[in-house]
Protein backbone atom coordinates (compact mmCIF):
# COMPACT_ATOMS: atom_id res chain seq x y z
CA UNK A 1 0.00 0.00 0.00
CA UNK A 2 1.61 3.28 -0.69
CA UNK A 3 2.23 6.07 1.40
CA UNK A 4 -0.61 8.37 0.75
CA UNK A 5 -3.23 5.47 0.18
CA UNK A 6 -2.11 4.71 3.90
CA UNK A 7 -2.63 8.59 5.00
CA UNK A 8 -6.13 8.88 3.81
CA UNK A 9 -7.33 5.04 5.34
CA UNK A 10 -6.25 7.20 8.45
CA UNK A 11 -8.35 9.45 8.47
CA UNK A 12 -11.35 6.93 8.25
CA UNK A 13 -12.10 5.98 11.93
CA UNK A 14 -14.51 3.22 10.70
CA UNK A 15 -11.64 0.79 9.91
CA UNK A 16 -11.04 0.78 13.05
CA UNK A 17 -14.52 0.57 14.43
CA UNK A 18 -15.84 -1.91 12.20
CA UNK A 19 -13.05 -4.31 13.02
CA UNK A 20 -13.63 -7.96 13.65
CA UNK A 21 -10.98 -10.68 15.00
CA UNK A 22 -8.35 -7.44 14.20
CA UNK A 23 -8.96 -7.01 10.22
CA UNK A 24 -11.08 -3.73 9.56
CA UNK A 25 -14.51 -3.95 7.36
CA UNK A 26 -13.97 -4.25 3.84
CA UNK A 27 -16.37 -1.54 2.89
CA UNK A 28 -17.24 -1.99 -0.85
CA UNK A 29 -20.13 -0.31 -0.92
CA UNK A 30 -19.72 3.75 -1.09
CA UNK A 31 -21.69 4.19 -3.50
CA UNK A 32 -24.54 3.74 -1.36
CA UNK A 33 -23.29 5.98 1.15
CA UNK A 34 -19.63 7.20 1.60
CA UNK A 35 -17.53 6.28 5.09
CA UNK A 36 -16.80 9.31 6.55
CA UNK A 37 -12.68 11.18 7.40
CA UNK A 38 -12.39 12.25 11.17
CA UNK A 39 -12.92 16.02 9.76
CA UNK A 40 -16.20 15.70 9.34
CA UNK A 41 -16.92 13.64 12.35
CA UNK A 42 -15.18 16.01 14.46
CA UNK A 43 -16.76 19.63 12.50
CA UNK A 44 -20.32 17.49 13.05
CA UNK A 45 -19.70 17.00 16.91
CA UNK A 46 -18.24 20.23 17.46
CA UNK A 47 -20.90 22.22 15.78
CA UNK A 48 -23.62 20.46 17.96
CA UNK A 49 -22.13 21.15 21.02
CA UNK A 50 -20.68 25.02 20.02
CA UNK A 51 -22.71 26.30 17.19
CA UNK A 52 -26.14 25.21 17.55
CA UNK A 53 -28.29 27.46 16.56
CA UNK A 54 -31.39 28.07 14.00
CA UNK A 55 -29.96 29.70 10.82
CA UNK A 56 -31.31 32.70 9.06
CA UNK A 57 -33.40 33.85 11.77
CA UNK A 58 -32.07 35.21 14.52
CA UNK A 59 -29.63 38.30 15.11
CA UNK A 60 -27.37 36.39 18.52
CA UNK A 61 -24.28 35.64 18.10
CA UNK A 62 -24.08 32.13 18.13
CA UNK A 63 -26.84 32.20 15.63
CA UNK A 64 -24.88 34.21 12.99
CA UNK A 65 -22.02 31.77 14.10
CA UNK A 66 -24.26 28.94 13.01
CA UNK A 67 -25.30 30.84 9.55
CA UNK A 68 -22.17 30.86 8.65
CA UNK A 69 -21.23 27.66 8.88
CA UNK A 70 -24.11 26.53 6.80
CA UNK A 71 -23.33 28.97 4.34
CA UNK A 72 -19.70 27.78 4.19
CA UNK A 73 -20.73 24.65 3.50
CA UNK A 74 -23.12 26.31 0.20
CA UNK A 75 -19.52 28.90 -1.11
CA UNK A 76 -17.57 25.26 -0.82
CA UNK A 77 -20.40 23.76 -2.97
CA UNK A 78 -20.01 26.52 -5.10
CA UNK A 79 -16.34 26.55 -5.93
CA UNK A 80 -16.27 22.23 -6.37
CA UNK A 81 -19.08 22.70 -9.23
CA UNK A 82 -17.42 26.19 -10.03
CA UNK A 83 -21.34 27.75 -10.02
CA UNK A 84 -21.01 31.45 -10.94
CA UNK A 85 -22.68 32.04 -7.40
CA UNK A 86 -23.67 30.97 -4.38
CA UNK A 87 -27.42 31.95 -5.08
CA UNK A 88 -27.48 29.36 -7.00
CA UNK A 89 -26.91 26.62 -4.81
CA UNK A 90 -30.01 25.17 -3.19
CA UNK A 91 -29.51 23.00 0.06
CA UNK A 92 -31.70 20.20 0.32
CA UNK A 93 -31.83 16.91 2.25
CA UNK A 94 -30.15 14.79 -1.07
CA UNK A 95 -30.46 13.75 -4.43
CA UNK A 96 -34.11 12.64 -4.00
CA UNK A 97 -35.35 15.78 -2.37
CA UNK A 98 -33.80 17.74 -5.06
CA UNK A 99 -34.79 15.96 -7.90
CA UNK A 100 -38.79 16.34 -5.88
CA UNK A 101 -38.12 19.87 -5.88
CA UNK A 102 -37.54 20.22 -9.47
CA UNK A 103 -40.08 18.46 -10.68
CA UNK A 104 -42.75 20.76 -8.60
CA UNK A 105 -41.00 23.78 -9.29
CA UNK A 106 -39.99 23.24 -13.12
CA UNK A 107 -42.70 21.23 -13.53
CA UNK A 108 -45.37 23.46 -11.91
CA UNK A 109 -44.02 26.21 -14.13
CA UNK A 110 -42.97 24.68 -17.19
CA UNK A 111 -44.84 21.27 -18.34
CA UNK A 112 -48.14 20.64 -19.37
CA UNK A 113 -50.13 18.32 -21.07
CA UNK A 114 -48.71 16.95 -24.20
CA UNK A 115 -44.82 18.33 -23.33
CA UNK A 116 -42.51 15.70 -22.81
CA UNK A 117 -39.34 14.81 -20.10
CA UNK A 118 -36.64 12.35 -21.25
CA UNK A 119 -34.70 10.16 -19.13
CA UNK A 120 -32.75 7.71 -19.60
CA UNK A 121 -33.44 4.01 -19.38
CA UNK A 122 -30.26 3.79 -16.43
CA UNK A 123 -32.02 6.13 -13.85
CA UNK A 124 -32.21 5.20 -10.66
CA UNK A 125 -35.62 5.47 -8.89
CA UNK A 126 -35.10 8.80 -7.89
CA UNK A 127 -34.63 10.14 -11.05
CA UNK A 128 -37.61 8.07 -12.34
CA UNK A 129 -40.33 8.72 -9.91
CA UNK A 130 -41.10 11.80 -9.01
CA UNK A 131 -40.81 12.51 -13.34
CA UNK A 132 -44.10 9.78 -13.62
CA UNK A 133 -45.50 11.30 -10.69
CA UNK A 134 -45.39 14.81 -12.40
CA UNK A 135 -46.33 13.02 -16.08
CA UNK A 136 -49.59 11.65 -13.95
CA UNK A 137 -50.28 14.88 -12.54
CA UNK A 138 -49.65 16.92 -15.54
CA UNK A 139 -50.61 14.78 -18.47
CA UNK A 140 -46.94 15.20 -20.15
CA UNK A 141 -45.51 12.11 -21.06
CA UNK A 142 -41.86 10.09 -20.11
CA UNK A 143 -39.48 9.00 -22.80
CA UNK A 144 -36.53 7.59 -22.72
CA UNK A 145 -32.69 7.23 -24.06
CA UNK A 146 -32.30 3.92 -24.45
CA UNK A 147 -29.34 1.86 -22.94
CA UNK A 148 -27.45 -0.70 -24.83
CA UNK A 149 -26.22 -3.47 -24.09
CA UNK A 150 -22.93 -2.60 -22.52
CA UNK A 151 -24.54 0.14 -20.61
CA UNK A 152 -24.34 2.60 -23.08
CA UNK A 153 -26.98 5.65 -24.23
CA UNK A 154 -28.05 5.17 -28.25
CA UNK A 155 -27.79 9.24 -27.94
CA UNK A 156 -29.03 8.89 -31.88
CA UNK A 157 -32.47 7.53 -30.86
CA UNK A 158 -31.91 10.70 -28.31
CA UNK A 159 -31.80 12.64 -31.20
CA UNK A 160 -34.41 11.41 -32.96
CA UNK A 161 -36.89 11.71 -29.68
CA UNK A 162 -35.41 15.72 -28.95
CA UNK A 163 -36.15 16.53 -32.87
CA UNK A 164 -40.08 15.62 -32.24
CA UNK A 165 -40.09 18.92 -30.74
CA UNK A 166 -41.88 18.32 -27.41
CA UNK A 167 -39.11 17.66 -24.78
CA UNK A 168 -39.35 20.07 -21.85
CA UNK A 169 -36.62 18.58 -19.74
CA UNK A 170 -33.71 15.98 -19.81
CA UNK A 171 -32.97 14.92 -16.79
CA UNK A 172 -30.36 11.80 -16.76
CA UNK A 173 -27.82 10.43 -14.28
CA UNK A 174 -23.95 11.87 -14.99
CA UNK A 175 -22.77 8.15 -13.76
CA UNK A 176 -25.34 5.49 -13.40
CA UNK A 177 -25.62 3.78 -9.93
CA UNK A 178 -25.63 0.29 -11.39
CA UNK A 179 -23.41 0.40 -14.25
CA UNK A 180 -20.83 2.72 -13.20
CA UNK A 181 -20.09 3.94 -17.15
CA UNK A 182 -19.18 8.09 -17.27
CA UNK A 183 -21.68 8.81 -19.27
CA UNK A 184 -21.62 11.27 -22.28
CA UNK A 185 -22.86 14.68 -20.56
CA UNK A 186 -21.59 17.27 -22.58
CA UNK A 187 -23.08 16.16 -25.77
CA UNK A 188 -26.43 15.62 -24.53
CA UNK A 189 -26.67 18.92 -23.10
CA UNK A 190 -25.38 20.33 -26.01
CA UNK A 191 -27.70 18.03 -27.97
CA UNK A 192 -31.38 19.01 -25.89
CA UNK A 193 -30.31 23.07 -25.97
CA UNK A 194 -30.29 22.79 -29.21
CA UNK A 195 -33.62 21.08 -29.68
CA UNK A 196 -34.85 23.75 -26.83
CA UNK A 197 -35.00 21.26 -23.53
CA UNK A 198 -33.66 22.16 -20.12
CA UNK A 199 -31.25 19.62 -18.62
CA UNK A 200 -31.33 18.27 -15.09
CA UNK A 201 -28.19 16.00 -14.18
CA UNK A 202 -28.20 13.48 -11.58
CA UNK A 203 -24.87 13.64 -10.74
CA UNK A 204 -25.27 11.52 -6.76
CA UNK A 205 -22.25 9.27 -8.33
CA UNK A 206 -20.81 11.51 -10.85
CA UNK A 207 -20.17 13.84 -8.10
CA UNK A 208 -17.81 11.57 -6.07
CA UNK A 209 -15.91 10.45 -9.25
CA UNK A 210 -15.72 13.01 -11.80
CA UNK A 211 -14.59 16.71 -11.45
CA UNK A 212 -18.01 19.14 -12.45
CA UNK A 213 -17.68 22.29 -13.71
CA UNK A 214 -21.60 23.04 -14.22
CA UNK A 215 -20.73 26.31 -17.41
CA UNK A 216 -18.16 23.91 -18.85
CA UNK A 217 -20.98 20.95 -18.85
CA UNK A 218 -23.46 23.53 -19.33
CA UNK A 219 -26.22 21.74 -17.68
CA UNK A 220 -29.26 23.69 -16.44
CA UNK A 221 -29.57 21.77 -13.07
CA UNK A 222 -27.32 19.84 -11.22
CA UNK A 223 -28.23 17.35 -7.83
CA UNK A 224 -26.37 15.31 -5.59
CA UNK A 225 -26.11 14.16 -2.65
CA UNK A 226 -23.65 14.78 0.76
CA UNK A 227 -23.44 11.57 1.89
CA UNK A 228 -22.18 9.94 -0.40
CA UNK A 229 -19.45 13.04 -0.86
CA UNK A 230 -18.42 11.93 2.55
CA UNK A 231 -20.44 14.91 4.38
CA UNK A 232 -23.06 13.83 7.08
CA UNK A 233 -26.87 12.71 5.71
CA UNK A 234 -29.04 14.40 5.12
CA UNK A 235 -26.97 17.30 3.15
CA UNK A 236 -27.99 17.51 -0.65
CA UNK A 237 -27.77 20.00 -3.67
CA UNK A 238 -29.48 21.42 -6.55
CA UNK A 239 -27.85 23.74 -8.38
CA UNK A 240 -29.60 25.89 -10.70
CA UNK A 241 -28.98 28.31 -13.37
CA UNK A 242 -29.74 31.13 -11.51
CA UNK A 243 -32.09 32.97 -14.24
CA UNK A 244 -33.49 30.03 -14.33
CA UNK A 245 -34.26 29.23 -10.97
CA UNK A 246 -35.57 32.97 -10.29
CA UNK A 247 -38.62 31.78 -12.56
CA UNK A 248 -39.20 28.65 -10.78
CA UNK A 249 -41.96 29.13 -7.91
CA UNK A 250 -41.56 28.08 -4.38
CA UNK A 251 -42.56 24.25 -3.62
CA UNK A 252 -42.83 23.59 0.19
CA UNK A 253 -43.88 26.80 1.73
CA UNK A 254 -43.14 27.84 5.56
CA UNK A 255 -39.95 28.97 7.41
CA UNK A 256 -37.71 31.28 5.80
CA UNK A 257 -38.39 30.97 2.30
CA UNK A 258 -40.33 33.86 2.29
CA UNK A 259 -40.44 37.90 1.49
CA UNK A 260 -43.42 39.33 3.87
CA UNK A 261 -46.75 37.58 4.69
CA UNK A 262 -50.08 38.69 5.40
CA UNK A 263 -52.93 36.97 6.31
CA UNK A 264 -54.14 37.30 2.84
CA UNK A 265 -50.56 36.85 0.87
CA UNK A 266 -47.07 36.18 0.63
CA UNK A 267 -44.18 37.36 -1.20
CA UNK A 268 -41.14 34.73 -1.33
CA UNK A 269 -37.64 35.52 -0.69
CA UNK A 270 -35.21 35.27 -3.30
CA UNK A 271 -33.17 31.89 -4.52
CA UNK A 272 -32.26 29.95 -2.87
CA UNK A 273 -33.75 30.43 0.13
CA UNK A 274 -37.12 30.14 -1.74
CA UNK A 275 -36.63 26.76 -1.98
CA UNK A 276 -35.45 26.06 1.20
CA UNK A 277 -38.78 26.02 3.91
CA UNK A 278 -38.34 25.26 7.55
CA UNK A 279 -34.93 24.17 9.61
CA UNK A 280 -33.09 23.36 7.17
CA UNK A 281 -30.59 20.23 8.65
CA UNK A 282 -27.58 22.74 8.75
CA UNK A 283 -25.53 21.03 10.63
CA UNK A 284 -25.27 18.49 7.66
CA UNK A 285 -25.20 20.54 5.23
CA UNK A 286 -22.15 23.14 7.21
CA UNK A 287 -20.40 19.66 6.93
CA UNK A 288 -20.30 20.06 3.13
CA UNK A 289 -17.27 22.12 4.09
CA UNK A 290 -14.93 19.71 5.72
CA UNK A 291 -16.29 17.33 3.34
CA UNK A 292 -15.50 19.34 0.29
CA UNK A 293 -11.94 20.01 1.29
CA UNK A 294 -11.32 16.44 1.74
CA UNK A 295 -12.84 15.92 -1.83
CA UNK A 296 -10.24 18.61 -3.22
CA UNK A 297 -6.96 16.86 -1.60
CA UNK A 298 -7.31 13.39 -2.80
CA UNK A 299 -8.29 14.96 -6.61
CA UNK A 300 -4.52 13.70 -7.04
CA UNK A 301 -2.73 11.48 -9.71
CA UNK A 302 -2.08 8.44 -6.81
CA UNK A 303 -5.62 8.28 -5.82
CA UNK A 304 -6.57 8.35 -9.29
CA UNK A 305 -4.04 5.62 -10.34
CA UNK A 306 -4.82 3.82 -7.65
CA UNK A 307 -8.58 3.35 -8.61
CA UNK A 308 -7.71 2.48 -11.87
CA UNK A 309 -5.41 -0.25 -10.72
CA UNK A 310 -8.19 -1.85 -8.53
CA UNK A 311 -10.69 -1.65 -11.19
CA UNK A 312 -8.77 -2.85 -13.99
CA UNK A 313 -7.44 -5.16 -11.42
CA UNK A 314 -10.93 -6.41 -10.27
CA UNK A 315 -12.52 -6.79 -14.20
CA UNK A 316 -9.76 -8.76 -15.23
CA UNK A 317 -9.78 -11.33 -12.52
CA UNK A 318 -13.89 -11.33 -12.50
CA UNK A 319 -13.50 -12.21 -16.13
CA UNK A 320 -11.91 -15.39 -15.00
CA UNK A 321 -14.56 -16.43 -12.89
CA UNK A 322 -16.63 -18.85 -14.57
CA UNK A 323 -19.79 -17.85 -15.48
CA UNK A 324 -19.58 -13.97 -13.85
CA UNK A 325 -21.14 -11.60 -15.94
CA UNK A 326 -20.30 -7.86 -15.40
CA UNK A 327 -22.17 -5.17 -17.07
CA UNK A 328 -21.80 -1.56 -18.32
CA UNK A 329 -18.67 -2.76 -20.14
CA UNK A 330 -18.85 -0.02 -22.46
CA UNK A 331 -17.57 3.49 -21.90
CA UNK A 332 -15.03 5.45 -19.49
CA UNK A 333 -15.68 3.22 -15.82
CA UNK A 334 -15.63 4.61 -12.32
CA UNK A 335 -14.75 2.30 -9.79
CA UNK A 336 -18.14 1.01 -9.36
CA UNK A 337 -18.88 -3.23 -10.92
CA UNK A 338 -21.89 -4.56 -11.02
CA UNK A 339 -22.29 -8.92 -11.93
CA UNK A 340 -23.85 -11.58 -11.51
CA UNK A 341 -22.37 -15.30 -11.27
CA UNK A 342 -24.80 -18.49 -13.15
CA UNK A 343 -25.48 -20.50 -10.32
CA UNK A 344 -24.96 -18.25 -7.82
CA UNK A 345 -27.76 -16.08 -6.51
CA UNK A 346 -26.62 -12.27 -5.79
CA UNK A 347 -28.46 -12.22 -2.42
CA UNK A 348 -26.26 -15.59 -1.23
CA UNK A 349 -23.07 -14.62 -2.84
CA UNK A 350 -23.83 -11.05 -0.57
CA UNK A 351 -24.73 -13.05 2.63
CA UNK A 352 -20.97 -14.99 2.47
CA UNK A 353 -18.75 -12.01 1.78
CA UNK A 354 -20.38 -10.55 4.03
CA UNK A 355 -19.23 -13.65 6.43
CA UNK A 356 -16.10 -12.88 5.54
CA UNK A 357 -16.06 -9.16 6.76
CA UNK A 358 -16.92 -7.78 3.24
CA UNK A 359 -19.79 -4.83 2.53
CA UNK A 360 -20.88 -5.13 -0.94
CA UNK A 361 -24.55 -4.50 -2.42
CA UNK A 362 -26.74 -7.08 -3.56
CA UNK A 363 -30.49 -6.19 -5.14
CA UNK A 364 -32.27 -4.07 -7.42
CA UNK A 365 -30.26 -1.11 -6.09
CA UNK A 366 -33.18 1.35 -6.65
CA UNK A 367 -32.87 0.34 -10.54
CA UNK A 368 -35.51 -2.20 -10.84
CA UNK A 369 -36.21 -0.83 -14.74
CA UNK A 370 -32.23 -1.61 -16.37
CA UNK A 371 -32.06 -4.53 -13.84
CA UNK A 372 -34.37 -5.70 -15.77
CA UNK A 373 -33.64 -4.94 -18.80
CA UNK A 374 -30.71 -6.64 -18.67
CA UNK A 375 -33.11 -10.24 -17.80
CA UNK A 376 -32.04 -10.09 -14.38
CA UNK A 377 -33.77 -9.84 -10.69
CA UNK A 378 -31.00 -8.65 -9.26
CA UNK A 379 -26.87 -7.84 -9.16
CA UNK A 380 -24.09 -8.05 -7.04
CA UNK A 381 -22.29 -4.44 -6.68
CA UNK A 382 -18.34 -3.58 -5.51
CA UNK A 383 -17.84 -0.10 -5.30
CA UNK A 384 -15.14 1.48 -4.09
CA UNK A 385 -13.88 4.78 -2.32
CA UNK A 386 -10.81 6.30 -1.82
CA UNK A 387 -10.10 4.29 1.26
CA UNK A 388 -9.68 0.83 -0.83
CA UNK A 389 -6.78 -0.96 -1.90
CA UNK A 390 -5.49 -3.57 -4.17
CA UNK A 391 -4.57 -5.96 -1.45
CA UNK A 392 -8.37 -5.46 0.11
CA UNK A 393 -9.55 -6.36 -3.76
CA UNK A 394 -7.51 -9.42 -3.96
CA UNK A 395 -9.18 -10.52 -0.58
CA UNK A 396 -12.20 -9.87 -2.41
CA UNK A 397 -11.57 -12.56 -5.48
CA UNK A 398 -10.06 -14.61 -2.96
CA UNK A 399 -13.50 -14.78 -0.97
CA UNK A 400 -15.65 -14.47 -4.24
CA UNK A 401 -14.35 -17.57 -5.74
CA UNK A 402 -14.73 -19.02 -2.33
CA UNK A 403 -18.28 -18.17 -1.79
CA UNK A 404 -19.28 -19.03 -5.75
CA UNK A 405 -17.77 -22.56 -4.75
CA UNK A 406 -19.83 -23.01 -1.68
CA UNK A 407 -22.67 -21.99 -3.78
CA UNK A 408 -22.47 -24.50 -6.74
CA UNK B 1 -46.47 -37.07 22.63
CA UNK B 2 -46.22 -34.70 19.57
CA UNK B 3 -43.20 -32.22 19.33
CA UNK B 4 -44.04 -28.46 20.29
CA UNK B 5 -43.47 -25.87 17.56
CA UNK B 6 -40.67 -24.83 20.93
CA UNK B 7 -39.52 -28.68 20.87
CA UNK B 8 -38.80 -28.44 17.49
CA UNK B 9 -37.42 -25.11 17.57
CA UNK B 10 -34.71 -25.97 20.40
CA UNK B 11 -33.79 -29.23 18.06
CA UNK B 12 -32.55 -26.95 15.18
CA UNK B 13 -30.84 -24.75 18.00
CA UNK B 14 -29.34 -27.47 19.50
CA UNK B 15 -28.32 -29.00 15.88
CA UNK B 16 -26.89 -25.66 15.12
CA UNK B 17 -24.78 -24.69 18.69
CA UNK B 18 -22.94 -28.17 17.04
CA UNK B 19 -20.85 -25.79 14.38
CA UNK B 20 -17.85 -24.27 15.66
CA UNK B 21 -17.92 -21.87 12.57
CA UNK B 22 -20.22 -19.59 10.00
CA UNK B 23 -18.46 -21.70 6.99
CA UNK B 24 -20.14 -24.97 8.79
CA UNK B 25 -23.34 -23.39 9.56
CA UNK B 26 -23.43 -21.85 5.89
CA UNK B 27 -23.02 -25.12 4.10
CA UNK B 28 -25.19 -26.59 6.29
CA UNK B 29 -28.11 -23.88 4.86
CA UNK B 30 -27.09 -24.12 1.76
CA UNK B 31 -27.08 -28.72 1.67
CA UNK B 32 -31.03 -27.88 3.14
CA UNK B 33 -31.59 -25.21 0.55
CA UNK B 34 -30.78 -27.66 -1.97
CA UNK B 35 -32.73 -30.61 -0.66
CA UNK B 36 -36.00 -28.73 0.07
CA UNK B 37 -38.57 -29.92 -2.64
CA UNK B 38 -38.18 -27.88 -5.40
CA UNK B 39 -42.02 -26.19 -6.35
CA UNK B 40 -43.46 -26.81 -10.00
CA UNK B 41 -42.33 -23.96 -11.88
CA UNK B 42 -46.46 -23.98 -12.85
CA UNK B 43 -47.40 -23.62 -8.80
CA UNK B 44 -45.53 -20.81 -8.79
CA UNK B 45 -48.08 -18.42 -8.80
CA UNK B 46 -47.89 -14.67 -9.35
CA UNK B 47 -50.22 -14.16 -6.01
CA UNK B 48 -48.06 -16.45 -4.49
CA UNK B 49 -45.10 -14.79 -5.28
CA UNK B 50 -43.65 -12.70 -2.40
CA UNK B 51 -41.38 -10.78 -4.13
CA UNK B 52 -38.36 -8.47 -2.11
CA UNK B 53 -35.50 -6.29 -3.26
CA UNK B 54 -32.94 -9.37 -2.32
CA UNK B 55 -34.57 -12.32 -3.54
CA UNK B 56 -38.02 -13.69 -4.34
CA UNK B 57 -40.19 -16.59 -2.15
CA UNK B 58 -42.65 -18.33 -3.27
CA UNK B 59 -45.37 -19.94 -0.15
CA UNK B 60 -48.05 -22.26 -0.89
CA UNK B 61 -50.67 -23.04 1.92
CA UNK B 62 -53.05 -25.34 2.42
CA UNK B 63 -55.06 -26.26 5.22
CA UNK B 64 -55.90 -30.59 5.73
CA UNK B 65 -58.10 -31.43 8.72
CA UNK B 66 -57.43 -28.21 10.65
CA UNK B 67 -53.91 -28.03 10.11
CA UNK B 68 -51.43 -26.31 7.81
CA UNK B 69 -48.88 -27.62 5.30
CA UNK B 70 -46.75 -25.44 3.31
CA UNK B 71 -44.65 -25.27 0.17
CA UNK B 72 -42.25 -23.17 -0.49
CA UNK B 73 -39.03 -22.48 -2.62
CA UNK B 74 -37.15 -19.37 -3.36
CA UNK B 75 -34.42 -18.22 -6.06
CA UNK B 76 -31.79 -17.78 -3.12
CA UNK B 77 -30.12 -20.90 -1.87
CA UNK B 78 -29.57 -19.79 1.90
CA UNK B 79 -32.74 -18.14 1.83
CA UNK B 80 -34.55 -21.31 0.58
CA UNK B 81 -32.05 -23.31 3.69
CA UNK B 82 -33.53 -21.22 6.18
CA UNK B 83 -36.84 -21.66 4.96
CA UNK B 84 -36.82 -25.35 5.17
CA UNK B 85 -36.12 -24.21 8.94
CA UNK B 86 -39.40 -22.56 8.63
CA UNK B 87 -41.70 -25.66 7.29
CA UNK B 88 -39.88 -27.99 9.52
CA UNK B 89 -41.19 -25.70 13.03
CA UNK B 90 -44.58 -25.27 11.27
CA UNK B 91 -45.74 -27.86 8.90
CA UNK B 92 -49.08 -29.53 10.51
CA UNK B 93 -49.21 -27.01 12.85
CA UNK B 94 -52.96 -25.65 13.73
CA UNK B 95 -53.41 -21.85 13.26
CA UNK B 96 -53.54 -21.18 16.35
CA UNK B 97 -50.44 -22.76 17.33
CA UNK B 98 -48.61 -20.91 14.59
CA UNK B 99 -50.05 -17.39 16.00
CA UNK B 100 -48.76 -18.04 19.14
CA UNK B 101 -45.28 -18.59 18.39
CA UNK B 102 -42.57 -16.59 17.68
CA UNK B 103 -39.05 -17.12 15.64
CA UNK B 104 -36.66 -16.07 17.79
CA UNK B 105 -34.92 -19.25 17.35
CA UNK B 106 -33.45 -17.92 14.23
CA UNK B 107 -31.78 -14.86 16.42
CA UNK B 108 -30.47 -18.09 18.57
CA UNK B 109 -28.84 -19.93 15.49
CA UNK B 110 -27.44 -16.63 15.05
CA UNK B 111 -29.20 -16.23 11.74
CA UNK B 112 -30.39 -12.54 12.71
CA UNK B 113 -28.77 -10.58 9.64
CA UNK B 114 -31.14 -12.22 6.94
CA UNK B 115 -33.65 -11.47 8.94
CA UNK B 116 -33.26 -7.43 9.14
CA UNK B 117 -36.09 -5.66 8.04
CA UNK B 118 -34.74 -3.68 4.98
CA UNK B 119 -37.16 -3.18 1.96
CA UNK B 120 -39.32 -6.40 1.23
CA UNK B 121 -36.71 -8.56 2.56
CA UNK B 122 -38.57 -12.07 1.30
CA UNK B 123 -38.14 -13.91 4.50
CA UNK B 124 -39.03 -11.72 6.71
CA UNK B 125 -42.45 -11.24 4.24
CA UNK B 126 -42.62 -15.11 4.24
CA UNK B 127 -43.28 -15.45 7.94
CA UNK B 128 -45.37 -12.42 7.83
CA UNK B 129 -47.41 -14.39 5.12
CA UNK B 130 -47.36 -17.70 7.34
CA UNK B 131 -49.11 -16.08 9.80
CA UNK B 132 -51.43 -14.25 7.66
CA UNK B 133 -52.55 -17.19 6.20
CA UNK B 134 -53.09 -18.78 9.39
CA UNK B 135 -54.85 -15.67 10.78
CA UNK B 136 -57.08 -16.13 7.38
CA UNK B 137 -57.41 -20.46 8.30
CA UNK B 138 -58.21 -19.53 11.90
CA UNK B 139 -61.11 -17.31 11.14
CA UNK B 140 -63.03 -19.61 8.57
CA UNK B 141 -62.60 -22.51 10.79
Amino acid sequence: MNAVIENIRAQFPYLESTARDGRPLVYMDSAATSQKPRSVISCMSSWLAEANANVHRAIYGLAAEATDHYEAGREAVRSLLNAASKDEIVLTSGTTASINLLANTFGAKYIKAGDEILVSEGEHHSNLVPWQMLCERSGARLRFIPVDGNGEWDLREAERILSEGMVRLVSAAHISNVLGIVNPVEDLVAMAHRHGAAVHLDGAQGIVHEEVDVRRIGCDFYSFSGHKLYAATGSGVLYGRKDLLETLPPWMGGGEMVDTVTFQKTTYAPVPLRFEAGTPNFISAATLKPAIDFVTSIRIPEVRSNEKEMTSYLISEMNAIDGLRLYGTGGRKCPLLSFTVDGAHHSDIATLLDKMNIAVRSGLMCSEPLIGKFGRTGMVRVSLGPYNTLEECEYLIKSLRRTVKMLR
Amino acid sequence: MEATVQDVQQEIVDEFSAFDDWMDKYEYLIELGKSLPVIDEKNKQEDRLIKGCQSRVWLNTELRDGRLYFTADSDAIITKGIISLLIRVYNGRTPEEILAADNSFIDRIGLKENLSPTRANGLVSMMEQIREDALRYSKEQ
